[in-house]
């Protein structure tokens, strides 16, 4: 009986020690496959965060607590990007998610954040036409790559006949649906225009190459936009340099492939492709140094890349910690409102500004790759570009606008209507 | 006597005096290229080639490759060349060796895409008089593609010097090219009946380009007409080639599967084993190609033999013991076979991702690897793709040999066709299975090495076929070689035919309908095995 007493009074006290400990830190998820085919892409973000949470605790941690990570590993499984976000905020009482990395997960994972009203920050360049109240997105929208690095073609390299290749699925599909009406609308003729999909992970490019190849000597100058995700990639690079396609005859400017994806090939018969992203490893400046010696002790890897998810990882991780201390709670309707207007420094130099829609404000650049797989900047929007959630260039969201700031408070707003559609996201 | 001396250093002055002055100019627009941006380039590369010294080619031809540096400090331009981790830097007007230094001390003279073809113009220009006929031909071919008028008198004089005749062919081409810019009648109209008599495909875009430039000038009807004729004319015929050229990629696409698929041919076979992390040896294979190039980074070029038989080796003993454990205890059990190997092959993609983490592997291509085969000016066939298809007839042969001429060979077949007779013979049919499990497992470990050359060295690389390779043994028939040679190459040939209509994911869909619907009618695949046998293996 007695003994019995002890161990409820032990148990009660181990209890209370947990519950006291867990009030002294701040915690933060990390919604990130570490396992199956997204593992390649996603791991080097989680790395990311635990970085950045190391960090911000060296300076003392937030509203004097220590943050503390929670990873999760969704495994690249969709559904179960649903479930652990449900995980994250129910059982380990997160107050902030970083996480996701395709859209189809991200779309997996609004229903539940919405529902829980949790705050996630999606660090990754993805097709627009949405916004959540509950989601920050720190990646591109297309009018921050895809826009800029069409305009770049038709100026600079005097760009008239158009391949848009890409992998069949929703973010390369919406994109290339977006240019294909911006081309149009810049006077492009329709038959100037190739449309290509092909499946996830296609490797066998030589068909396709050889049609471009021939596509190309219409007598205009002939460029590829390539939204081709992930490990297709590489042979698709492999074989246009077989066939001798030089980036000096037919340019191939991409939307997937930065620094991580280029360390996993020979870059020498690539020399001059292009790619646009809002940030690159070779941007020359202090605060981009510093950043990446602390990468390279932090992986213990002075070979590690870094790249342009990680930067957008990085600016939300920052913004978020400015307005956790601004609104001097983690209460996710009390950190929202404090998101609106921050402005925190880019790794590029300049700053990024959040908007009331939930995207950034931050420079476009676009790189030329070089032999020793980084990039070479060869141009740069002189002002920030606000990311825009619902594209100008599809009829059926030309109308709409995202505000989360009263009056409007909506997330796609028919500013003809001036109807909210109701729906969340 | 003492008037010629003097002479000579009269002139040895004046010599030293240019000299320098070249030296001072070239030093001026080299530190003016530092500071400059992308517009200002240009004029100051020009200016560049105007020197007419071999200093300023050289120069030229670093700022091209990318190797032209200058230091961060003293602002000196220089060539550097990595060794190891550090760059050694050479003062590229001196020829001074600087020593070694750290990348983050020198910054790189960058071009964009406008600047090289600039820049390769240059190169070529000055290139035109060199004493390698292969460079000057490829001097011609660049300023065939420069569209730069202005140098048409230079190639019209390079063509009065040179004796060559190929060199000769190719500066006609560029002549004729050149004329097509003049906006003189008589000079287009001698370009178009030089141009009528070539069938290189080349020609069809510059030709498209003066079409398109010209069609709606009143000026020149007659010679745009004759222009799309022309156009016309080349591209029926190289239809014939082009029908080749696609069969090629057939039969590549054809020989990757082989190579892919014959290791599972012989375990589903044989053994009538579903081995899902098949894959997976494939992609240790892939692996072993990656760890031998770590370890002999100066034996590039050999590396691929190396690891030939190590990846053979590593696979198959990786195979025997997934038997020996594993798939041993399940024999008869389709269900649970196929569970548990893909349990295997997640096991081994996971291990993969904690030993060389999840990041694509960089595995570099052999020299002799890379290029292409010219046979006709509409026909290049790369040499890795023709290295691949040769390789996996040499597979298909070896394995030909072994099956039907060894003795390991007649104890599989006996095995295969009925066990419990071949056990009842003699045969240790445990030990059959385990090797047969190894080989199958070894060939896909082989399989990798010529993998790891057309895609990504990666945890995924095994998923991205398995499927694939399942196709092609069940539509080939199970337990026969010819079957599955046949099966994969019918499959390669069909899909490219099929995709040029259709695109990609469209062949593979009806690939996959044509599958089914002929398994319908032939359930056991193309080469079925006939007889008794085949209805006791049942």
């Amino acid at each position: 009986m007695k003994n019995l007493k002890i161990i409820i009074f032990a148990m009660i006290t181990y209890m209370f020690s947990i519950l006291s400990a867990s009030a002294n830190t701040i915690k933060v998820g990390v919604l990130h496959s570490l396992s199956g085919t997204m593992a390649i892409s996603e791991t080097t973000l989680k790395d990311t965060v635990l970085m950045m949470v190391e960090e911000q605790n060296k300076k003392g941690g937030l509203l004097g607590k220590k943050l503390e990570a929670v990873v999760v590993d969704p495994a690249s499984d969709w559904p179960l990007f649903a479930e652990k976000t449900r995980e994250l905020i129910e059982v380990h009482n997160v107050d902030v998610i970083f996480g996701c990395w395709t859209s189809v997960s991200r779309k997996s994972v609004l229903p539940v954040i919405e529902e829980l009203n949790g705050l996630l920050f999606y660090p990754v360049q993805y097709e627009g036409e949405e916004s959540s109240k509950n989601v920050f997105y720190t990646g591109a929208a297309p009018n921050q790559q895809a826009i800029p690095a069409v305009n770049y073609f038709m100026e600079e390299l005097g760009v008239e006949r158009w391949v848009l290749a890409g992998t069949d699925y929703v973010y390369p599909r919406t994109t290339n649906k977006i240019l294909k009406e911006y081309l149009i609308s810049k006077g492009v003729a329709e038959e100037d225009i190739m449309v290509n999909y092909t499946p996830f992970g296609h490797s066998d490019w030589q068909t396709i190459v050889a049609d471009i190849k021939a596509f190309g000597s219409a007598g205009k100058k002939t460029g590829v936009i390539s939204t081709i995700n992930g490990d297709a990639n590489v042979p698709f690079y492999k074989e246009l340099g077989n066939v001798g396609i030089d980036a000096t005859d037919i340019p191939v400017v991409a939307f997937s492939v930065g620094e991580e994806e280029l360390a996993g090939l020979d870059t020498g018969p690539l020399v001059g492709h292009l790619a646009a992203w809002n940030y690159f490893m070779s941007a020359d400046s202090e605060y981009n140094e510093s950043f990446i010696s602390a990468w390279h002790e932090f992986t213990g890897d002075s070979k590690r890349v870094t790249n342009d998810p990680m930067e957008a990882t990085v600016i939300g991780f920052n913004m978020w910690a400015k307005a956790v201390e601004i609104a001097g709670t983690t209460v996710v309707d009390e950190v929202r409102p404090s998101m609106y207007g921050l402005t925190v420094p880019n790794l590029t130099g300049g700053t990024a500004v959040m908007n009331t829609n939930h995207h950034l404000t931050k420079p476009v650049l676009i790189g030329e790759i070089l032999d020793d797989g980084q990039f070479e900047i060869v141009y740069e929007t002189p002002a920030g570009v606000i990311g825009d959630a619902w594209t100008d260039f599809l009829p059926e969201s030309s109308n709409l606008v995202a505000d989360w700031t009263s009056p409007i408070s909506c997330g796609n707003y028919n500013i003809k209507t001036g109807k909210c559609s109701g729906q969340n996201y | 006597m003492n008037i010629f001396v003097k002479l000579m250093i009269c002139v040895s002055v004046v010599l030293s005096l240019i000299n320098i002055s070249y030296a001072n100019n070239l030093d001026d627009i080299l530190s003016a290229l530092q500071k400059a941006k992308f517009s200002e380039k240009e004029d100051l590369l020009s200016q560049i080639a105007d020197i007419k010294s071999n200093r300023s080619l050289i120069i030229l031809q670093h700022i091209e490759s990318g190797n032209l540096y200058y230091t961060k400090n003293e602002k000196i331009t220089v060539y550097a060349e990595k060794i190891d981790k550090n760059y050694k830097i050479t003062d590229i007007l001196t020829g001074n060796n600087l020593g070694q230094v750290k990348k983050n001390k020198i910054k790189r003279i960058s071009l964009n895409n406008k600047l090289r073809k600039h820049v390769r113009v240059l190169i070529a220009k000055a290139s035109l008089v060199s004493e390698d006929k292969n460079i000057r031909i490829n001097a011609a071919k660049t300023i065939f593609e420069s569209s730069s008028f202005e140098l048409l008198p230079l190639i019209d004089r390079s063509l009065v010097n040179e004796k060559n005749k190929s060199v000769i062919k190719e500066l006609y081409k560029t002549q004729a090219r050149l004329y097509l810019l003049s906006g003189d009648k008589l000079l287009i109209n001698k370009s178009l009946e030089y141009l009528v008599k070539t069938t290189d495909p080349g020609v069809i875009s510059v030709v498209n380009q003066f079409v398109e430039k010209n069609k709606n000038e009143n000026n020149f009807k007659l010679e745009v007409s004759k222009a799309i004729e022309l156009i016309n004319k080349i591209n029926s015929n190289i239809k014939f080639y082009k029908l080749l050229e696609n069969l090629f990629f057939g039969l590549s696409l054809g020989s990757v599967l082989f190579i892919a698929a014959v290791g599972l041919a012989i375990t589903f076979g044989v053994m009538g084993v579903i081995n899902m992390a098949h894959g997976e040896m494939i992609m240790i294979g892939a692996y072993t190609t990656y760890v031998t190039q770590l370890i002999f980074p100066s034996f590039i070029e050999y590396s691929l033999f190396i690891a030939l038989p190590f990846s053979f080796l590593i696979a198959g003993f990786m195979g025997v013991l997934i038997e020996r454990l594993i798939i041993r205890h399940l024999y008869g059990r389709p269900l649970e076979t196929l569970l548990a190997t893909f349990g295997i092959s997640l096991f081994l993609q996971q291990l993969v991702r904690s030993i060389f983490s999840p990041i694509n592997m960089p595995v570099s291509t052999p020299q002799w690897m890379s290029g292409m085969i010219e046979i006709h000016p509409a026909l290049s066939l790369s040499f890795g793709r023709l290295y691949i298809l040769a390789f996996s007839i040499m597979i298909f042969i070896f394995l030909l040999v072994l099956l039907k001429k060894s003795h390991f060979g007649i104890e599989v077949r006996a095995v295969m066709q009925n066990r419990s007779m071949a056990r009842s013979m003699g045969i240790k049919t445990n030990w059959v299975d385990s090797l047969t499990f190894g080989l199958g497992s070894g060939i896909a470990g082989i399989a990798g090495v010529a993998l790891s050359q057309i895609t990504n060295v990666g945890p995924n690389l095994g998923q991205s076929y398995i499927i694939d390779c399942f196709m092609v043994v069940v539509f080939g028939g199970v337990g026969n070689l010819w079957g599955t040679l046949s099966g994969a190459f019918i499959l390669g040939i069909g899909n490219k035919f099929l995709e040029p209509y259709s695109g990609a994911v469209l062949a593979k869909i009806i690939t996959l309908i044509f599958l089914i619907l002929f398994i319908q009618k032939r359930p056991k695949g193309m080469f079925a095995l006939k007889g008794r046998a085949a209805e006791i293996n049942q």
